[in-house]
């Protein structure tokens, strides 16, 4: 990780400028339609594709992890919050991965 | 234009208000951030490393991408690229947020408090009546911010510690966080079920099939997302009221 600092600055930077030059610059709305719905889809597309099929692979066991993701949809699908929904995905794909190991 | 006296006390209620704002963003951003430090340790960061990583970019979305691509050791464009797609959003808020805020919310202060629009902290200043003044604003961030950091510090110190395969389990919370935000949107709206059905079905392809599964995590999720997202704004444009929420 000899380029963690340049990985860094560079996130920093981007990051930094996509938030701060519009809120310096703009004084006018985003007219078109097309962008600010894609803009608006964004959040959603981006957090499902990183998510999938990635998860099946974060806990090194791949029935572990499916198990994790099975309870993590079926509570977020009940509405339950972000906390509760992550702690009882963990702990399912931790004891599923203790069984099948 | 009031009474000095008057003013004065207005300004520090300004600033206690945004505090209490921010409260429940505040703990809402520990426990994120928390998976988020556990992540980033069990895919090989050092702690102090996901620590540097929150302190300059409190995001967690444009974050977990950004350590995805670090431990594949990808290309420096494809950091820029991916941070610039995934945090795009923010452009869009921080538009709006300048519509709002105050005639004495001058170009410093944006320049300051600018690093801090995130999709929570945009949603309470843009529902707050009337303009948003810079104390306000900067009352708003201190929690969140302190949540986010301290959370992402716990987090990746603890998971130094703990055994291995408890924190490689813990490493689906990120991922549970995820789904938490995603499903109950997607179960309510069709046309974000059908955008994102998209994007997981592209994720896949890009995942596994021959030739496309030589491409790297970080462009994955670019190519997913913004295909995904370029096909719903044309096929599902959003209605003026609906956009952004935040």
């Amino acid at each position: 990780m000899n380029h963690f600092w340049i990985y860094v600055i560079i996130m920093f930077g981007v990051t930094y400028l996509v938030r701060v030059l519009p809120f310096v610059v703009f004084r006018e709305k985003i007219k078109s339609r097309y962008i600010r719905s894609f803009l608006a889809y964004i959040p959603y597309t981006v957090l499902g594709a990183m998510t999938f099929p990635a998860v099946f692979y974060a806990t090194g066991s791949l029935p572990g992890a499916m198990a994790g993701v099975f309870v993590a949809l079926v509570l977020a699908y009940r509405g339950k919050g972000l906390f509760p929904v992550a702690v009882f995905a963990s702990g399912t794909a931790f004891l599923a991965g203790w069984f099948f190991m | 234009m009031g009474l000095q006296k008057e003013n004065h006390t207005y300004i520090r209620n300004e600033f206690l208000q945004g505090i209490g704002d921010g409260s429940a963003i505040g703990i809402g951003y520990l426990s994120v951030s928390f998976t988020f430090g556990i992540a980033a340790v069990s895919s090989g960061l050092n702690w102090w490393q996901a620590f540097v990583v929150s302190l300059m970019n409190l995001t967690s979305a444009g974050q977990f991408a950004g350590i995805t691509i670090m431990v594949s050791l990808g290309t420096y464009i494809e950091m820029a690229v991916s941070q610039f797609v995934i945090n795009l959003r923010y452009a869009l808020m921080s538009i709006s947020l300048s519509q709002k805020v105050d005639r004495d919310f001058g170009w410093q202060k944006k320049m300051i408090l600018g690093f801090a629009v995130t999709d929570e902290i945009f949603a309470v200043a843009l529902s707050r009546k009337g303009e948003v003044s810079g104390r306000y604003f900067a009352g708003l961030t201190v929690l969140p911010l302190l949540g986010w950091n301290l959370g992402t510090l716990a987090g990746a110190v603890l998971g130094d510690i703990l055994p291995e395969n408890l924190v490689s389990a813990l490493g689906l919370a990120i991922y549970g966080m995820f789904i938490a935000i995603v499903v109950p949107v997607v179960k309510e709206n069709k046309k974000i079920r059908i955008i994102v059905f998209f994007a997981v079905f592209l994720s896949f392809c890009l995942y596994y099939l021959p030739g496309l599964k030589n491409i790297s995590s970080g462009f994955a999720i670019i190519i997913a997302s913004v295909i995904a997202s370029g096909a719903g704004a044309w096929l599902f444009p959003v209605e003026e009221e609906e956009e952004v929420k935040g």
